[in-house]
């Protein structure tokens, strides 16, 4: 039996052993995956990214129940311990090894949400995302709603210690396929910042596909980071979807430095007046690694300001895919919009695709996009040669500071110290340390 | 609000200027599309064996294709059964002197302002005048035949010049490359045929203008020029449709040859009947344009001024092969009412040190949708490609669409590809700029239009540019401020 019919056959079998209120969701999305299926390369926004290969293996579906003793410990980031910690293991959220220090944060399992206070914000916003994410990887995992976390940030709190958040692949014994699952939920004037991380123990292929949804109230403020640095065996579909209800703030910066395939969907639906959002990326990869960042940003109502920069170093046979989408709808006018994607191409064999995209409906508007493709700058070599630094060095240098740019944008000093050593990590090995940081 | 915004928006409001249908005695095919059709159309032009079988097989492998969907465009289905695929206006007798003309025809000719007679005296435009699907006149042939230049409609090239047909045509544009590139593959009725020989640069604009004349008839042109080492041809394509109500389909193919050191400037205005107002009739353009720079240093450049059709599907593109090839592209268009335009261009970079240029500037207006479709790939070993794009859009209304969807693909890590897309309308800190410096308002926005375009309509060769002007209504230099 292929893998897709297993899995169908799963997310049916869900259907009689949950009986909650998340079920009809769960059996909309299984016959809405049905209909759509896997996206082929036919699909426009699959075009890059092969996803159906993924589907050639068999994995453990990881609603399993897991190993206690599972060291996730190793992928914690610093100063954790001044931190809320939410640790998924399989994709199913583990309680037992999640720490919430903050009071103003609720976490509570999907399930338990649909039915308490936070009813009717689960009901309205729960699978929001499938709106503007039209194909079957997006209903997978809604209708594997199981072992989901649900996030509340209370009115007018600011969320003194960051929220982390693992998603951990217990990979010793079998392929894992995992589907996390998150609804975030910000009240009006409050404050929060997360930073998500995966990680693999053991060396088996994983294939996670995760969905957030974050639903900012008016004057809210997030924060997020995405920070990927997984094995080569592991493939990730990571969308993270925000949803602007009122007029709020947010800043997000994706890092991906390693991974088999990796597609990153990032929305920005802004449906009121004045919303601000900011969008980084970071690409750095190497050998056979795929990175796709995918992102739309739609503009629904007049006044808002949207900001994206998206960077890539491209090395090895790997293939970078940027393909931005910018709305403006009809009576949204007054809107600024930016977007900007510069690639590095360092190798023969790496590849580069994209698709800066605009879409506007209104006239009185401010919209730009670029993109550039290029080589390390020859004049900026030259300078540095000229000056008697050796051309590791210059190189590693230029680099370097080609990447500041969007690790400039992580706010928390130490997220930023981390990833920058990440990086420098991988400049060192590639020019050896002759530019210590 | 000022002069130079006015001419735009006069352009914008104005109904369709050329509309008007001459009665010429047409010789039609019946309606509909089989291998019968097309044997009649092949019977018709009097074509040799293997042309028919060529058409034979672009029918056959079209039954097997469907109609493409991605483009950023709407419209009822085309019911290709309804459609008349030959229409020829009755001549007994091949034609000598313009003066022989059918006078009607000259009338037509004389109410779009192209007199054949005074092209010739005056500006040294050689003209195959096309009207429906057979060439009725074509001038200056003898002064080109000295210097070698062949420049005649296809289907004499076809009988007169067999073995450059049979090697060029569908090298570039395969029969099998889009629906509607087959489509015209297999009932293609007339077009141009131009042959550049070895080192000769043509000494005048070559011109041909295309009519859709007899209701109900399909125009599939095919156009094809080559150019053979060292040569250098302009070639000019102008379009005004008379107006009519039901929906025409116009799918023409056009292919470029350019070898060794050649060049070929392909510059097209294109002003069919947009429809009215409501968006009812009006032309559905789906043309398949592209150029092969076969050589090293040879360079095609596409310029076009959209301004008509109802539907727009049109991607002139290049491919650039040889070593230190230039492909560019450089576009205007504009969409108004419900016209919607899907345009853009393609570069293939498969040769070493290859160039490329795209600068597409759209305007829409009033309810339109106005899409630039661009592909930049960068293949494999084509080491030091360079491209610049840039694709501007201007919105005037609040109830038009401006769309980009640039694709760029690279996989040689020489290559140096930018792309910039700006979308807004006349910016205040623009005219704030202007008004602060001692301009007024009105000349700053004739300004500031004036600047928007230009960048293209420089590149139309003065004759042209002139028609451009006139069909655009937003006239340029000179007329505003």
């Amino acid at each position: 039996m292929s893998t897709i019919n297993i899995i169908k056959d799963k997310a049916r079998e869900l259907g009689t052993t949950q009986a909650d209120a998340l079920q009809p969701i769960r059996s909309a999305a299984l016959a809405s995956f049905d209909k759509l299926g896997v996206p082929a390369v036919k699909h426009e926004e699959w075009k890059y990214t092969r996803i159906s290969q993924l589907f050639n293996q068999s994995y453990k579906i990881g609603t399993d129940t897991v190993d206690s003793k599972l060291n996730w410990e190793l992928f914690r980031l610093p100063e954790f311990e001044t931190a809320n910690e939410l640790v998924f293991i399989n994709g199913v959220y583990n309680a037992a090894a999640s720490t919430v220090r903050s009071a103003g944060l609720v976490v509570l399992p999907l399930e338990e949400a649909a039915k308490g206070e936070y009813a009717s914000i689960v009901s309205k916003h729960l699978g929001h995302s499938a709106e503007y994410l039209k194909d079957g990887i997006n209903a997978l995992n809604t209708s594997f709603l199981v072992g989901g976390v649900f996030i509340g940030v209370n009115r007018s709190t600011e969320i003194e210690h960051p929220v982390y958040i693992y998603t951990i692949n217990d990979g010793r014994a079998e392929n894992v396929f995992a589907q996390p699952r998150t609804l975030v939920h910000v009240a009006a004037n409050a404050g929060v910042m997360f930073v998500e991380t995966y990680g693999s123990i053991g060396h088996a292929d994983h294939f996670t596909n995760q969905v957030m949804e974050v639903v900012v109230e008016q004057d809210a403020r997030i924060e997020y980071y995405k920070i990927q640095n997984d094995h080569a065996g592991a493939s990730l579909v990571s969308t993270t979807h925000f949803r602007q209800v009122g007029k709020s703030y947010v800043h997000a910066v994706t890092i991906s430095l390693n991974g088999a395939m990796v597609r990153n969907n990032l929305n920005m639906v802004m449906e009121a007046e004045y919303c601000e959002s900011n969008m980084y990326g970071l690409y750095f990869t190497s050998d056979s690694c795929h990175v796709d960042n995918h992102t739309i940003v739609d503009n629904a109502k007049p006044h808002c300001l949207s900001n994206e920069y998206y960077k890539g170093i491209l090395d090895g046979a790997s293939t970078g895919v940027f393909n931005g989408k910018i709305f403006v709808r009809q009576d949204a006018q007054k809107i600024n919009a930016f977007q900007s994607n510069k690639n590095i191409l360092l190798s023969d064999t790496a590849s580069v695709y994209t698709k800066p995209q605009l879409e506007i409906f209104a006239d009185d508007v401010k919209c730009s996009h670029g993109c550039t493709i290029g080589r390390l700058d020859e004049e900026g070599l030259f300078y540095l040669r000229s000056r008697g630094i050796t051309e590791a060095t210059a190189k590693s240098l230029l680099l370097h500071s080609f990447a500041v740019d969007i690790l400039e944008q992580v706010k928390p000093d130490a997220i930023r110290v981390y990833i920058d050593q990440l990086i420098s990590e991988r400049l060192g090995s590639y020019y050896g340390n002759a530019y210590p940081i | 609000m000022n002069d130079g915004l006015s001419t735009i928006e006069q352009q914008i409001t104005s109904d369709y200027k050329y509309g008007f249908t001459s009665n010429l005695e047409a010789d039609q095919a019946p309606k509909g599309l089989n291998e019968d059709i097309i044997r009649f159309i092949s019977g018709r032009k009097k074509e040799p064996e293997w042309m028919l079988e060529w058409r034979l097989k672009a029918y056959r492998n079209w039954l097997k294709m469907e109609v493409p969907d991605w483009a950023n465009i709407k419209y009822p289905a085309v019911d290709f059964q309804d459609i008349i695929y030959y229409s020829a206006p009755k001549q007994s007798k091949k034609l000598n002197s313009l003066d022989e003309i059918d006078p009607e025809l000259r009338r037509t000719f004389e109410k779009l302002g192209i007199s054949l007679d005074e092209q010739k005296r005056l500006s040294g435009v050689a003209v195959d005048a096309v009207i429906d699907s057979v060439s009725v006149a074509t001038t200056f042939r003898e002064q080109l035949g000295e210097l070698g230049i062949i420049f005649c409609s296809i289907s004499e090239a076809i009988q007169e010049h067999p073995e450059l047909i049979k090697k060029y045509i569908g090298s570039v544009v395969p029969m099998t490359d889009n629906f509607y590139a087959a489509l015209n593959s297999a009932v293609f009725t007339d077009g141009s045929f131009c042959y550049i020989p070895k080192g000769v640069r043509c000494p005048m604009e070559l011109s041909t203008y295309f009519r859709i004349n007899a209701e109900n008839t399909g125009q599939f042109e095919r156009t094809l020029i080559v150019a053979e080492e060292g040569s250098y041809v302009s070639y000019l394509e102008g379009c005004t449709a008379p107006m009519r109500d039901e929906n025409q389909l116009h799918a023409a193919v056009v292919e470029l040859v350019a070898m060794d050191h050649a060049e070929i400037k392909y510059s097209t205005v294109q002003n069919w009947y947009p429809g009215d107002k409501e968006g009812k009739g009006g032309i559905y353009n789906f043309v398949t344009k592209r150029g092969i720079c076969a050589g090293v240093h040879s360079k095609i450049s596409w310029t076009q001024v959209e301004t008509g059709s109802a539907v727009t599907w049109k991607y002139p593109s290049c491919i650039l092969k040889g070593d230190h090839s230039i492909g560019e592209f450089y576009s205007v268009a504009v969409t108004n009412h419900h016209q919607q335009a899907d345009t853009g261009t393609k570069m293939i970079h498969l040769g070493k040190n290859t160039r490329s240029r795209i600068v597409s500037k759209g305007i829409s207006a009033g309810v339109s949708h106005n899409s630039y479709r661009g592909l930049v790939s960068v293949a494999k070993n084509a080491s030091n490609a360079r491209n610049f794009s840039q694709c501007d859009s201007l919105l005037l209304g609040d109830r038009c669409g401006a769309h980009t969807f640039p694709y760029i693909e690279v996989k040689n890590n020489t290559a140096q590809v930018e792309h910039e897309a700006t979308t807004s309308k006349i910016g205040e800190d623009q005219i704030f700029y202007c008004n602060q410096r001692g301009i007024d308002t009105e000349t700053a926005v004739a300004l500031i239009v004036n600047g928007f375009a230009k960048e293209v309509m420089n590149q139309l060769p003065m004759e042209f540019a002139v028609e451009a002007q006139k069909l655009l209504a937003i006239t340029l230099e000179g007329s505003v401020g």
